[in-house]
């Protein structure tokens, strides 16, 4: 009886190694899959920044170019659409660009007006709650979700709005602005949109 | 040999050799009496018991047209959509298979929501059918990201911003999230490689896994015996002399023919929608997915199709002040099971619980709480075998509290859904807030209301006519 235990033990021993090396290759080996399931290089290699002709934008117009397949919005803001972004600075969750400083504005674009010359902003229009692209309300005046609406962005999807500076409303399903990308004036008219360090 | 000494078939005629010959190979007669002509049903199948042989039916249709449309679809962000669009015009008959192809797709839900709605009616989901159940809800599961990963194909505009904001919900999850949201794309926004991996899912991942799910499915319930609408076992009264039970018939051929009336009645109604209203009024293809894909333009109004509207609805209906609503059902829980267990280790372990869950609503932004609550909204089925403590288990026995919970219950699914095709407005958002609340108390609350309703007594046999 004692003998046969002790093959037992022995045996089970063995059992639990084994299946304790099957399963770690088993894990292994699936390593491999879910890594191939990453963006491919030539996907990672897309994300090059774009530069964008800003002369023929006029106060009030609005452009969009297409940086990592995502929409970046150049608004060229006429006095009085700096006025409102004023005017939003209580309606608004986060006026000063204070959460997440890094990732959502860079530093020489943490200021009212959330931009390197007040009047152009330069964001992506990506809604920050899930993904969709908001849509121009850009004049104030009373709007079906908001009575005293002072101009912005208005998200189908969900029903979030931003100002005009792409500050995200209180109480709204977005938790945070728009996303500011890297970018800098390469002169007065162009704008290179995914980098910040000039001439690179 | 064991298998040369099985009795010869007898019965089929000319066929007689043929089949004895396969048999003493394979277990044909033994799979055909245990599952067909020896497996005995309740005698009092009703209306409801219709659809879950025409799920199976559905899902044979969406296998057989899904395999002519990959003929000629092409899963590549460029050639996509037009691929579609020649399936529909210059393919002989594409045009049927696609409207084959994608009406099913809304009818497989109609059929398993009601199939899942007879389930909770009768309360055919209570021991010892708990697994039953759960490969069911699995099912479904599997049946929503089969819904989901194949709506990306058709690259129109709802396509692509539907699996945007789908796969975004991902991104709300706490640290990890970006990253994963990243890897299920294979890129930085829904692209090509999206595309074609989701293809991979549709075709092949997850149909092996919902044909696996549908066998187990079918064994756990030939396993335990099917439930009826009186919620009494069958198997309590057999003839003593036989030892079938006297309420059974066998499933073969009296339920066979049942259900294949049903298919009758299912393919009229069926066909007609494929061939006058293939679109479903835009509730089943929606208008906007006409249009191609546009990852710089979202549609002015964006909408998933009807069958995740209920629980879309609830995602959108978690803004900042509701928090607080949910933060006081999780008190208001904590308070009732504590008032109701005197065990102290669960006790302590609930006050823990709610503690956490309100820190976290405290230190997390309410998007990730609503793809939480979203999450939880269609779980929460899962755990149905044990928050229902009902003494019997069909609705015709049970008391005046359960009858109106379950009616407020649908109520609250039908509003959800209508809100969740809607735009957003302040009462709109209100309502779906409601409608969240008593989807959710519905579930929540049933360990109380279904113990202490006043229930009849079940009767010892089946009741019919």
């Amino acid at each position: 009886m004692s003998d046969q235990s002790e093959v037992n033990r022995r045996r089970r021993s063995l059992v639990i190694a084994s299946a304790c090396a099957g399963g770690a290759s088993a894990v292994a080996t699936a390593v491999p899959f879910a890594a191939s399931m990453l963006p491919s290089e030539r996907a990672e290699a897309l994300g090059a920044p774009v530069e964008a002709d800003i002369g023929q934008l006029n106060p009030g117009e609005k452009m969009t170019v297409e940086w990592r397949g995502q929409p970046v919005w150049i608004l060229h803001r006429s006095k009085e659409m700096l006025e409102d972004v004023k005017l939003a600075d209580g309606k608004v969750a986060d006026p000063k660009s204070e959460r997440k400083k890094g990732e959502l504005t860079p530093e020489y674009a943490r200021n009212e007006y959330r931009s390197i010359k007040p009047e152009y902003l330069v964001v992506v229009g990506i809604c920050t709650h899930l993904g969709c692209s908001p849509q121009d309300r850009l004049k104030a005046g009373p709007e079906a979700f908001e009575s005293q609406w002072t101009g912005g962005f208005y998200c189908p999807c969900h029903g979030s709005l931003f100002d005009l500076a792409g500050r995200v409303y209180k109480n709204k399903p977005a938790p945070d602005n728009l996303k500011v990308p890297p970018y800098t004036y390469l002169s007065d008219t162009r704008i290179l949109i995914g980098d910040d360090k000039k001439g690179a | 040999m064991a298998a040369a000494e099985k009795q010869a078939v007898t019965g089929a005629g000319p066929f007689n050799g043929l089949l004895t010959w396969i048999d003493q190979r394979f277990p044909l007669m033994e799979t055909w009496r245990s599952h067909l002509s020896e497996y005995y049903a309740p005698k009092n199948f009703n209306f409801w018991y219709y659809f879950g042989s025409l799920a199976l039916f559905v899902l044979v249709i969406q296998i057989v047209t899904g395999i002519f449309l990959t003929m000629n679809y092409k899963p590549d962000a460029s050639q996509a959509f037009a691929s579609v669009e020649y399936i529909m015009r210059e393919v002989p008959w594409g045009w049927w298979i696609r409207y084959m192809h994608s009406t099913g797709a809304s009818f497989f839900f109609i059929c398993v929501y009601l199939h899942m709605f007879r389930a909770m009616l009768y309360g055919s989901y209570r021991k010892p059918r708990e697994l039953l159940w759960i490969f069911g809800m699995l099912i479904f599961l599997c049946l929503m990201a089969e819904a989901f990963f194949g709506y990306l194909l058709p690259w129109g505009q709802m396509s692509y911003w539907g699996a945007q904001v789908i796969v975004n919900l991902f991104d709300a999850i706490p640290v990890i999230g970006p990253d994963l949201a990243i890897w299920i794309r294979g890129d930085f926004v829904v692209s090509d490689a999206t595309l074609n991996r989701f293809f991979a899912y549709h075709v092949i991942a997850v149909p092996l896994a919902l044909l696996a799910l549908v066998v187990a499915h079918l064994l756990a319930l030939h396993e335990v015996g099917s439930s009826n609408p009186d919620g009494v076992e069958i198997k309590n009264v057999k003839d003593p002399k036989t030892g079938k039970p006297l309420d059974g018939i066998p499933f073969h051929p009296y339920y066979t023919v049942k259900d294949t009336f049903g298919v009758v009645v299912f393919l009229i109604v069926f066909s007609i929608v494929v061939f006058f209203a293939p679109d479903g009024f835009g509730l089943f293809l929606e208008d906007n997915n006409f249009i191609p894909a546009d990852p710089l333009k979202t549609p002015p109004h964006i909408a998933p199709v009807w069958y995740f509207t209920p629980y879309y609805s609830i995602l959108r209906a978690t803004t900042e002040s509701f928090m607080w609503a949910l933060a006081a059902g999780v008190i208001a829980m904590a308070g009732l099971i504590i008032w109701s267990v005197k065990n102290p280790r669960t006790r302590i372990a609930v006050t823990a619980l709610a503690l956490a869950l309100l820190l976290g609503f405290y230190a997390f932004d309410p998007k990730v709480w609503g793809v939480v609550l979203m999450g939880t909204s269609v779980m929460i089925f899962f755990f149905m075998p044990w928050l229902d403590r009902s003494p019997v288990r069909s609705i015709r026995y049970k008391g005046p509290i359960t009858k109106t919970a379950i009616a407020l219950f649908v109520i609250a699914f039908f509003v959800l859904g209508y809100l969740g095709t809607q735009a957003v407005t302040e009462e709109r958002t209100l309502a779906a807030q409601i409608g969240t609340a008593v989807y959710f108390l519905f579930f929540f609350l049933m360990p109380w209301y279904s113990k202490m309703d006043k229930c009849r007594p079940e009767p010892e046999r089946v009741t019919s006519k």
